[in-house]
């Protein structure tokens, strides 16, 4: 081993560890974000619309992440989507987890009681703000296990973005290797950084779910 | 209590899936009256007072409350837009068996989101109000509490005076008792007497026969899905005819008994 290359590589390899933290933190984001509209259209939608939807999270769900990227960034030009590596990666990432977090959203909604929403109805709220005040404040809550999981999950699918020439850590540590040969070391320093950021986001996450939850649980 | 509601309900049917859940139902509930709906499980009791807020969607037939028709626009017509069943519910108060408190809200912000996104009123109103309505259910001192931190009985007041923060004409009560200890039933049944003795009109699906019959001004017997007698609580409770209220009335003391 000689660790004294890390030292070499370390600017490039914190660049690429950056790439990787923008990269996951707005893939989800955005990806959480399209995936709450699939599953509020999908509760609320009449049913033709419901089926569309729901061919678009078994194709996406059924299919590699690998594939859907190379068609995109590879077959985007043929129907004149020219992007850049960042942009489709981040588009890539959004529409690859954005099924998977529909169904979580679907579930949590599901889980919330019927009767607590019939409340609100009996005391005449609108739909919009049953959505606001009820259903999203209780579904947010009893989906947030699952959101750090899939948001945990997603942080190893940026890897894929390297063969888009994104350059996140896996590009650069794979830069590194072919330049020094030293592919343990860089393989190594690739497992750290993303152990430290899996470890991060889920410590992160634990907090949040106490905090959140901190009124629901019946004390006795 | 001035503007309290009417209630006439006429040839109503209602099916779940194959099954009729209410057959013809007919029933009249005059202003400031407390109506218990009384029978065995499965008799179309919950579904019927449901239909009357319209959250149970009748098929046919007219529930009319003062005078104007829930749910459609005209007898066997379209459904009403949506913004007007929102404006005949906000004066139809609603308690559950299962209180349906919302668990992310104080005692206080379940009784003042009504007022606050249906009423429009701003927020130091609505807490003014929704204080009051604690008050009124004897539970100010627990306005800060999450339902998580309730008794059963005191989240179900709490249900109450999130209803009467509304100021509603007219209360449903779906078996307010049934999934309370019983340790807890009578400071809920209380809190019903004393709204009963302010002169709302209340119609109450209920097991508790002791209110039905102290409280009660008409008590009507319903069994698979047909308003079977309707009268006074003597007449159903002490002299039925109908030998299916007496039958229901003999498990009943049969299992009350020891």
């Amino acid at each position: 081993m000689e660790w004294s290359i890390l030292q070499q590589y370390g600017p490039l390899l914190l660049s690429g560890f950056a790439t990787t933290i923008l990269c996951w933190a707005l893939g989800t984001i955005f990806s959480m974000i399209l995936g709450l509209l699939i599953a509020l259209v999908q509760r609320y939608a009449p049913r033709p619309v419901g089926w569309v939807i729901q061919a678009y999270i078994e194709i996406i769900r059924g299919t590699p992440f690998l594939v859907q990227l190379f068609v995109l960034y590879y077959g985007g030009p043929l129907i004149g989507l020219r992007l850049d590596a960042l942009p489709a990666g981040l588009l890539g990432l959004t529409i690859y987890g954005s099924p998977y977090f529909a169904e979580i959203f679907r579930s949590a909604f599901n889980a919330v009681p019927l009767g607590q929403i019939e409340a609100a109805r009996a005391i005449g709220m609108s739909e919009p703000s049953i959505i606001r005040r009820i259903l999203l404040p209780l579904g947010l809550v009893s989906a947030l296990p699952a959101l750090v999981n899939f948001s945990i999950i997603l942080t190893k699918e940026t890897v894929i973005l390297s063969i888009i020439t994104v350059p996140e850590l896996t590009y650069q540590t794979q830069r590194m290797s072919t330049e020094t040969f030293r592919y343990i070391e860089a393989n190594l320093a690739l497992a750290l950084f993303f152990w430290a950021l899996v470890e991060t986001i889920s410590r992160v996450g634990r907090r949040l779910e106490k905090r959140v939850t901190r009124h629901l649980t019946e004390r006795t | 209590m001035p503007g309290a509601s009417s209630v006439e309900i006429r040839k109503v049917n209602k099916h779940h899936g194959q099954f009729h859940a209410l057959k013809d139902v007919d029933l009249d509930i005059l202003p400031g009256k407390v109506t218990c709906l009384i029978g065995p499980s499965g008799s179309g009791k919950s579904t019927l007072l449901r239909c009357i807020n319209f959250l149970d969607e009748y098929e046919s037939g007219e529930i009319r409350i003062d005078g104007q028709l829930i749910g459609y626009e005209s007898p066997g017509g379209r459904k009403m837009p949506a913004r007007k069943l929102r404006e005949m519910r906000r004066s139809i108060g609603m308690v559950f068996q299962q209180f349906n408190l919302w668990p992310h809200m104080t005692a206080l912000g379940n009784v003042a989101e009504g007022l606050m996104r249906v009423r429009g009123l701003p927020k130091a109103e609505a807490e003014r109000r929704a204080k009051n309505a604690l008050e009124k259910v004897g539970l100010a001192d627990k306005m800060a509490n999450h339902p998580s931190r309730l008794s059963g009985g005191q989240q179900q007041r709490v249900a109450i005076a999130r209803a009467l923060a509304m100021e509603p004409r007219l209360m449903l009560f779906d078996e307010p008792t049934s999934a309370l200890d019983p340790e807890l039933v009578g400071e809920v049944l209380n809190v019903m007497k004393t709204l009963a003795t302010e002169g709302m009109t209340m119609i109450v699906v209920t097991h508790e026969m002791g209110f039905a019959a102290h409280v009660a001004d008409q008590v009507a017997f319903m069994e698979q899905g047909e308003l079977v007698s309707v009268d006074v609580p003597d007449k159903i409770l002490h002299q039925p005819k109908d030998p299916r209220i007496k039958a229901f009335l003999r498990t009943y003391h049969e299992r009350n008994s020891f």
